[in-house]
């Protein structure tokens, strides 16, 4: 397969990442933060870090939409799906992510009716199927998903569905890198940008990252070739003094993003005050709900949600994996207590999480270099 | 979930301009189609799919690199596609 040896050359990787150390100051220690799941996991998976220089450290951001959901919104969602006449549906990445009392699985083992989807467009249609139960769907995700809720409630408005609604847990990913940036606990050089949440918000709103805060921003691509590219872009404002918005992943993400998604999102959903993400705690204007508008589509004011906060479990570290302050394998209960299929924390519940994606490739990364890249 | 996947379009439906058939790695469904209004993918475009709503198109090449980037997943790609077989989008 020619295309995929083209993002995956090892010769090109070995003079990207050449190209890379001849741009590192002596003495200077450089540290990039890629937001996006999908990245670490192509991070790991080739082994990436032993291409770099040492002096060059990824740090993994808070872009997996299922590990930032905290336990509270877990069990408010529990709370709703209890209710006697109430189909709960959701992706199957939200299935195992624990709450107080067991995940989604162990509510349907004894006996709840949830249901997995792999649309909010087949909630829809449990929906239309089942008029004498109210459907409720958790919508989680970042921008990439945001859109098909979206379309889902307009879908709904204008065929006059009475028994569908959205319990909204979507997320903006820029109000977290906003926090990441504001917290003393980690100081980054630099951004590697999401690539499929910028195919729908583009690349503008990033802007600010380097206006305000003086950090090159470069929106990457999935593939391990992407991945050297971007930060060799990065190292090569830096090395200018430069600090703007660069897309390295020109075959998918436009400048402008999507404008239809993000009319759709704009029409029926709005920003929240403030939402809790797990480990970074609240953040302000970082999550959608429903538009009043859109009221009798909105979960929370539909049902009693309890909405009470749920500290993490003690041992879980997540937060700090999270926030790029811990590597996975610096966790305690990493691949001891906690392994992906038994979670404790959502890192390891998710494949796009962090922790899940080390323990699945980290501790092979070296020899899958080899393996993995062909000449 | 957050990782989109590529398909192949297919067939649209003549009455439903919303949606469209995709071939996702021999997995034939429909899609929405709709956040792609601005400029509707045909037969034979390649799209990238998000939870049942393609997001943007993308070439033959691109698609080829974010099938097997997907298939090094496993688990998490097979399970989208299971998903996506029991998935009864109209």
């Amino acid at each position: 397969m020619k295309f995929v040896d083209e993002f995956r050359n090892a010769d090109q990787a070995h003079a990207l990442a050449a190209k890379i150390a001849s741009l590192c100051e002596p003495g200077r220690h450089y540290k990039f933060m890629e937001v996006c799941g999908g990245h670490t996991h192509t991070i790991y998976k080739h082994g990436l870090e032993d291409y770099l220089p040492e002096s060059v450290e990824l740090v993994h951001g808070p872009g997996c939409p299922v590990c930032v959901i905290p336990m509270g919104r877990v069990d408010d969602a529990m709370h709703l799906a209890a209710e006697p006449d109430v189909i709960m549906t959701s992706f199957g990445d939200m299935m195992r992510v624990p709450g107080s009392n067991g995940s989604f699985f162990d509510a349907k083992a004894s006996g709840t009716d949830i249901r997995m989807v792999y649309s909010p467009l087949d909630s829809l249609k449990i929906a239309r199927a089942n008029p004498g139960r109210r459907v409720v769907f958790m919508a989680i995700g970042f921008e990439t998903t945001a859109p098909s809720t979206a379309m889902t409630v307009l879908r709904a408005a204008a065929e006059g569905l009475t028994n569908f609604s959205v319990f909204c847990n979507h997320v903006t990913i820029v109000p977290a890198i906003k926090a990441i940036l504001d917290s003393p606990d980690l100081r980054l050089d630099g951004f590697i940008g999401p690539g499929h949440v910028s195919t729908v918000i583009g690349c503008r709103p990033y802007e600010f990252i380097a206006a305000d805060y003086g950090k090159p921003v470069v929106v990457a691509g999935f593939e391990p070739l992407d991945i050297l590219q971007s930060i060799y872009m990065l190292m090569l404002q830096l090395s200018r003094g430069q600090a703007t918005v660069e897309n390295q992943y020109t075959r998918v993400v436009p400048w402008d993003g999507n404008l239809v998604a993000l009319r759709a999102i704009g029409q029926t959903m709005e920003l929240r005050p403030y939402f809790e993400w797990r480990g970074l705690g609240f953040i302000s204007h970082s999550a959608l709900r429903m538009r009043p508008e859109y009221a009798q589509y909105d979960a929370e004011l539909l049902f009693k949600v309890p909405g009470v906060r749920v500290a993490d479990p003690k041992a879980c570290q997540c937060g700090e994996v999270l926030k790029g302050v811990l590597k996975p394998w610096e966790c305690k209960v990493f691949g001891t207590a906690c392994t992906p299929e038994t979670p404790i924390g959502t890192c390891m519940v998710s494949p796009e999480g962090a922790c899940a994606a080390y323990y699945n490739f980290g501790r092979l990364s070296r020899q899958r270099v080899k393996e993995v890249t062909r000449s | 979930m957050c990782l989109g996947i590529p398909g192949e379009v297919v067939e649209l439906v003549a009455d439903q301009p919303d949606l469209a058939k995709v071939d996702v790695s021999g997995v034939r469904r429909m899609i929405n189609i709709g956040l792609l209004a601005d400029d509707p993918p045909k037969p034979g475009e390649w799209v990238l799919i998000h939870v049942g709503f393609a997001l943007s198109k993308i070439d033959e090449d691109e698609a080829a690199a974010a099938l097997e980037f997907l298939e090094g997943i496993g688990q998490a790609y097979e399970d989208e596609l299971a998903a996506l077989q029991e998935s009864m989008i109209e």
